[in-house]
């Protein structure tokens, strides 16, 4: 598994090899359970000065577009400088931190798991981890929880449902469910579509078809919204696991090629939120 | 969002995102295929530093990255109005805030890193990370830019996303096949953890500001530009390369052709 991990930074590879020698001397079981976190944090360690490097490259951009526009075009000084710059270092160690924990962790995980599944041929359960897996991740994202409550309001506002906050919260959490359920079945359509081989266009263009024939029958209201909500869904956390899953599947499956195969279940899962929040538009309404 | 400034409850909010994951991963790998994990030692160290890691990025960004980010919009609106004529053209430096800021968000996007760097190892080195992400970014700048020009003049977000997919459906026949379903993914990528809440900010920002706007009618749509057009900037990235191979070779078989 290890060996064909190659990042851009989090570069485990040689650390791995080198911790496996370290094992291979100290073979007596009892070292073995000494060694091993040693051997994990001395990896870890160097791994994530590395990605500290690499997420200050990557932040350098914005902090520096937000710096010259507050001095140049704005001419304003910083407000509370101490406080922005504590929350700058804490970005860059979060990201560094995120980014080597999903090397170490979730990657290697999710395509054991991918791979599992595709050596045991069980379709039920494949399909049954991929639905949870869709839907799971996406009730509890946050970005989507305060989209669906903006959304409401606006619904509200524009006196479709009743301007009372139970009858908002009943509304967001009903588009909340929508989305979560209609991610779940994205990707066990794509995951079907990886085992089988359909063509992605065929099922992308399909679908944007489906998204423009009901913009003009949905209410106006929840169009914008409906649309928004398929970018929100694909968050952090599913979007790393969900290419695990597709790249794993395709590379284990005989026939599939992780490229072309391997990708398409993210493109699905932002697709899908969209006809089935209008099509919960036009139930509702 | 005041709550996110203490560090625990932080933690905490985040455990409940990235656990049941986590319970899911081992339910289905000790119960359902009947294996042991693999090398759980390493697993629960890597959940570890996903679950520190995201609680300090989600701390840092509403510490530093959106109060920033807020303020800005709203002076470079009164910057806007401030003029003696108000015409969508005086809002000049918010167009290119927004350009800017989508670029820069979109490059330090930990998913679109995550997925950038699969493609490269899918590819088998093919595609480069770096080209990738660049092309996504300039994808999500132009759809941001675009979307705060539409929240500026109004006019229907149907319009631009109809003829946005008629373009990607257009260079779907053209692009190289290997590219495509790469494609369709990063357009919904870009849009997570930093660039969605900066994104929605900047737009809800605009249309309570801007005369005329209502913003629960207008703010929204922002995010469904900035996951269109990365699909339409990643498959002309793939077209120009093609093209440029395909000159290339064109020019050596004509040099060799030549006595």
């Amino acid at each position: 598994m290890q060996g064909t991990v190659n990042h851009e930074y989090g570069k485990t590879i040689p650390l791995v090899f080198r911790s496996q020698k370290i094992r291979g001397i100290f073979n007596a079981l009892w070292l073995q359970y000494l060694i091993m976190p040693l051997a994990i944090l001395t990896e870890f360690s160097a791994a994530l000065g590395r990605a500290l490097l690499g997420a200050s490259r990557d932040l350098a951009p914005i902090i520096t577009i937000i710096a010259l526009f507050q001095v140049l075009v704005l001419q304003q000084p910083f407000p509370e400088l101490f406080s922005i710059l504590a929350g700058l270092g804490l970005v860059i160690v979060g990201l560094a931190l995120f980014v080597v924990g999903l090397d170490i962790g979730l990657f290697p995980l999710g395509e054991t798991l991918a791979e599992e599944f595709a050596l045991k041929g069980s379709l039920f359960w494949l399909l049954f981890f991929a639905f949870l897996l869709g839907t799971g991740t996406t009730v509890a994202e946050p970005a989507l929880i305060a989209v669906t409550r903006e959304g409401a309001k606006a619904v509200a506002a524009a006196e479709l449902i009743e301007n009372s906050a139970a009858s908002i919260d009943r509304y967001a959490l009903g588009v909340r469910l929508t989305v979560a359920l209609s991610v779940g079945a994205a990707i066990v359509l794509g995951v079907l579509r990886i085992l089988r081989g359909w063509s992605l266009p065929v099922l992308i263009i399909g679908g944007y078809t489906l998204v423009m024939l009901m913009t003009f029958f949905a209410p106006k209201e929840i169009v914008g919204l409906a649309y928004d909500l398929g970018g929100v869904t694909t968050s952090t956390v599913t979007v790393p696991l969900v290419t695990a899953l597709g790249v794993g599947l395709a590379r284990t499956i005989r026939g599939r090629d992780p490229l072309t195969d391997g990708f398409g279940l993210i493109a699905l899962a932002s697709l899908m939120p969209m006809i089935f929040v209008m099509l919960f538009g036009l139930i509702v309404h | 969002m005041e709550i996110l400034f203490n560090p625990i409850l932080l933690l905490l909010a985040t455990a409940k995102d990235v656990l049941p994951v986590l319970g899911l991963l081992v339910v289905f790998q000790t119960l359902v295929l009947k294996r042991p994990i693999p090398r759980p030692g390493r697993i629960i160290f890597g959940f570890g530093a996903v679950l520190v890691g995201m609680a300090c990025f989600l701390g840092g960004l509403d510490l530093a990255i959106f109060p920033v980010g807020r303020a800005m919009a709203l002076q470079l609106v009164e910057g806007a109005l401030s003029g003696e004529k108000v015409t969508w053209t005086a809002y000049g430096w918010v167009y290119l805030f927004a350009f800017l800021v989508g670029f820069s968000t979109t490059i330090a996007e930990p998913s679109l890193i995550a997925v950038a760097n699969k493609a490269h190892e899918a590819s088998r080195k093919a595609i480069s990370s770096w080209g990738l992400r660049i092309a996504v970014a300039i994808g999500v700048s132009i759809g941001i830019t675009l979307g705060t020009f539409r929240i500026v003049t109004g006019t229907p977000l149907y319009l631009y996303i109809m003829a946005g997919y008629v373009v990607v459906v257009i260079q779907t026949i053209f692009a190289p096949r290997m590219i495509i379903p790469l494609a369709y993914d990063s357009g919904g990528v870009t849009t997570s953890t930093v660039t969605v809440p900066l994104v929605a900010a900047l737009g809800l920002g605009l249309a309570s500001n801007v005369p005329g706007r209502n913003p629960v009618m207008d703010g929204f749509g922002l995010i469904a530009f900035a996951s269109l057009f990365p699909i339409i900037s990643v498959l002309g990235y793939a077209q120009l390369v093609q093209w440029s191979v395909q000159r290339r070779s064109r020019k050596k078989i004509e040099s060799e052709a030549k006595p």
